[in-house]
């Protein structure tokens, strides 16, 4: 251990600044890029949401000559550009449920909260540094992840389409909107659960248990019930078909911004009540 | 300074504060004195405002905490449990703190100087001793100047050179005029640290004082003398509330009477005295005749419910 002053005085600090929100908003910054699991997770999510459209592409690839024409039209050009979504979008969650409960599991929430006592513009600066990072993160892999699939597959000249057909564009940045939602939502879901383990099994309870359980329930009752789950309603931003039943893009947008804001809200008149 | 007026949290059904009035005053180092689990950490969580009192009300410099522009100039708090992300290190920790406020970068590298973790400074805090994550949160503590300076058991996990370290700074943090308030659980760092003390028992106000009148008043009067002619002078010293000890040489303990009491009987009655010497209890014994109601108490309570 090095050694301590040899005098234990306190230099003077010139000036005194008050609490800012863009202070808190670059305080915030700091602390998302000064730990491992966020370059760890970030990593993963990138790297997935381009892997899996790659190897989907080689796989149609090869196999394209032995499909039934049934089952080729099952297959469009944005459901392999987009694959590698629904698989990133648990990376992103993950991390954003650990960016307030670490704070929690290793008490530097108390730190927080003593610099910025009315807790709030932590919070809103949390959800601000992630969702931006995240969506500034997805919309350059999801746009390589467009092309990579489509340069393999027009190879066998199959699946073929471009970025400016009618919904192309919107479907890939949507993707990118879409992940950038979930992570905010998981972020607002640790922030209430305020643990690691249960703010992951919460966000996993709601995206990946509550929508296959719906398959249970009668199919009348199942399309009448889907359309409104956060998962649902929040994939309609990036899909490019949609059946009777299903949300439009902009409804189901907003249905699950609705239910991001709603979990912020929870979240927010806990946080200021709580003990910490 | 400090002020708190009837201060009062419960847990559930358990009262870990309980109708705490005080003030802590700049320019002097305060000690906040109680057994384990007397509610001093609590105390400390609800003065920043961690946690929202049931009843009564503390202010920190005329305002609630919360209610200060810039809190880290007017408190800087090092709390007993650890408040750093294992995963982050030192010099990031202090800095996401610093930026909350606009403190410059410098300031940040000039505390880790002063802490003595320069070269460790860029390590993970998780891999942390105990002693180095003390200098972390007194490091923060100190970050944003502050008026006031409050720190709960600061010399826990601290080696010899780094207690004398801690007294030296709290010291000269009080001649500047800062409140200085320390948490401990050991009298004999407060007798070498503290001008006043703040004594708490299970969550209640015990003793508000300084530390000499606090010895003073908890010290029971006991008086050693030594004579020619112990048996005459015991006849002329006895009374109600006086007793007797056998001391080693031959001399005598008494107890319930002042010095000048004895050395005044004893001229009375023409009895010469070759010793006569004031015992003063020791900070740790006030502290623990003090607080001994208050534990036999909480015995007596607990084996009442069982």
């Amino acid at each position: 251990m090095s050694v301590l002053a040899p005098t234990a005085r306190l230099p003077r600090l010139e000036g005194t600044g008050r609490v800012a929100f863009q202070r808190v908003l670059v305080a915030e910054w700091t602390k998302l890029r000064s730990v491992r699991s966020t370059a760890w997770s970030l990593g993963i999510g990138f790297l997935l949401t381009i892997a899996f459209p790659v190897i989907f592409s080689f796989v149609l690839s090869s196999h394209w000559g032995d499909m039934a024409p049934q089952e080729r039209a099952t297959h469009t050009p944005l459901e392999v550009a987009l694959a590698g979504v629904n698989v990133a979008q648990l990376a992103i969650a993950v991390l954003g449920v650990l960016v307030i409960t670490a704070e929690y599991s290793t008490g530097s929430i108390r730190s927080s909260f003593t610099a910025v006592p009315k807790r709030l513009p932590v919070l809103w600066a949390k959800l601000l540094d992630y969702g931006v990072l995240s969506f500034v993160l997805m919309v350059p892999a999801v746009l390589v992840s467009f092309f990579a699939s489509q340069a393999i597959l027009a190879r066998h000249d199959i699946l073929q389409t471009s970025f400016t057909a009618p919904g192309v564009a919107r479907s890939m940045i949507g993707g990118a909107v879409y992940v950038m939602l979930v992570g905010i939502f998981a972020l607002a879901i640790g922030a209430i659960v305020r643990n690691t383990a249960g703010g992951i099994a919460t966000f996993a309870g709601i995206f990946f248990v509550l929508p296959p359980l719906m398959n249970i329930l009668p199919l009348s009752w199942n399309n009448a019930i889907s359309p409104w789950l956060p998962s649902e309603a929040g994939r309609q931003i990036f899909s490019l078909d949609h059946a009777a039943h299903t949300l439009t893009p902009l409804a189901g947008g907003l249905l699950f911004a609705g239910y991001c804001a709603a979990a912020i809200a929870i979240a927010a008149v806990l946080l200021v009540r709580r003990d910490a | 300074m400090i002020e708190a007026r009837g201060l009062t949290k419960d847990y559930g059904s358990k009262r870990a504060v309980d109708g705490l009035t005080f003030t802590v005053q700049p320019g002097i180092v305060t000690g906040f004195l109680g057994p384990n689990g007397s509610g001093k950490s609590t105390t400390m969580r609800l003065i920043l405002g961690l946690d929202a009192p049931t009843r009564g009300d503390v202010t920190v410099n005329g305002r609630h905490y919360r209610d200060h522009a810039a809190p880290l100039h007017e408190v800087g708090a090092l709390l007993e449990a650890r408040s750093v992300h294992t995963g982050r290190s030192a010099y990031n920790h202090l800095l996401a703190l610093a930026q909350t406020h606009g403190i410059p970068k410098r300031r940040v590298a000039d505390l880790i100087d002063l802490v003595g973790l320069h070269e460790v400074a860029r390590k993970r805090a998780g891999q942390f001793s105990l002693g180095m994550g003390q200098r972390l949160g007194i490091a923060a503590a100190l970050l944003g100047d502050p008026k006031t300076v409050m720190l709960d058991e600061p010399v826990n996990g601290l080696d010899p050179e780094g207690i004398h370290w801690m007294r030296n700074l709290l010291k000269g943090l009080a001649a500047e005029g800062r409140t200085v308030f320390v948490s401990s659980h050991l009298m004999s760092e407060m007798a070498l640290t503290a001008d006043h003390l703040i004594v708490i028992g299970r969550g209640r106000l015990i003793a508000d004082t300084s530390v000499d009148d606090f010895v003073a008043r908890a010290s029971q009067k006991v008086v050693v003398v030594r004579s020619p002619e112990l048996d005459e002078l015991r006849v002329a010293l006895s009374g109600p509330e006086v007793t007797f000890v056998e001391a080693e040489r031959g001399g005598l303990e008494v107890h319930g009477l002042t010095a000048e009491q004895v050395g005044d009987t004893a001229a009375a009655a023409g009895i010469p005295l070759h010793e006569l010497t004031p015992q003063q209890a020791s900070l740790e014994e006030a502290f623990m005749n003090l607080t001994r109601d208050e534990l036999e108490f909480a015995a007596d309570v607990e084996e009442v419910a069982v």
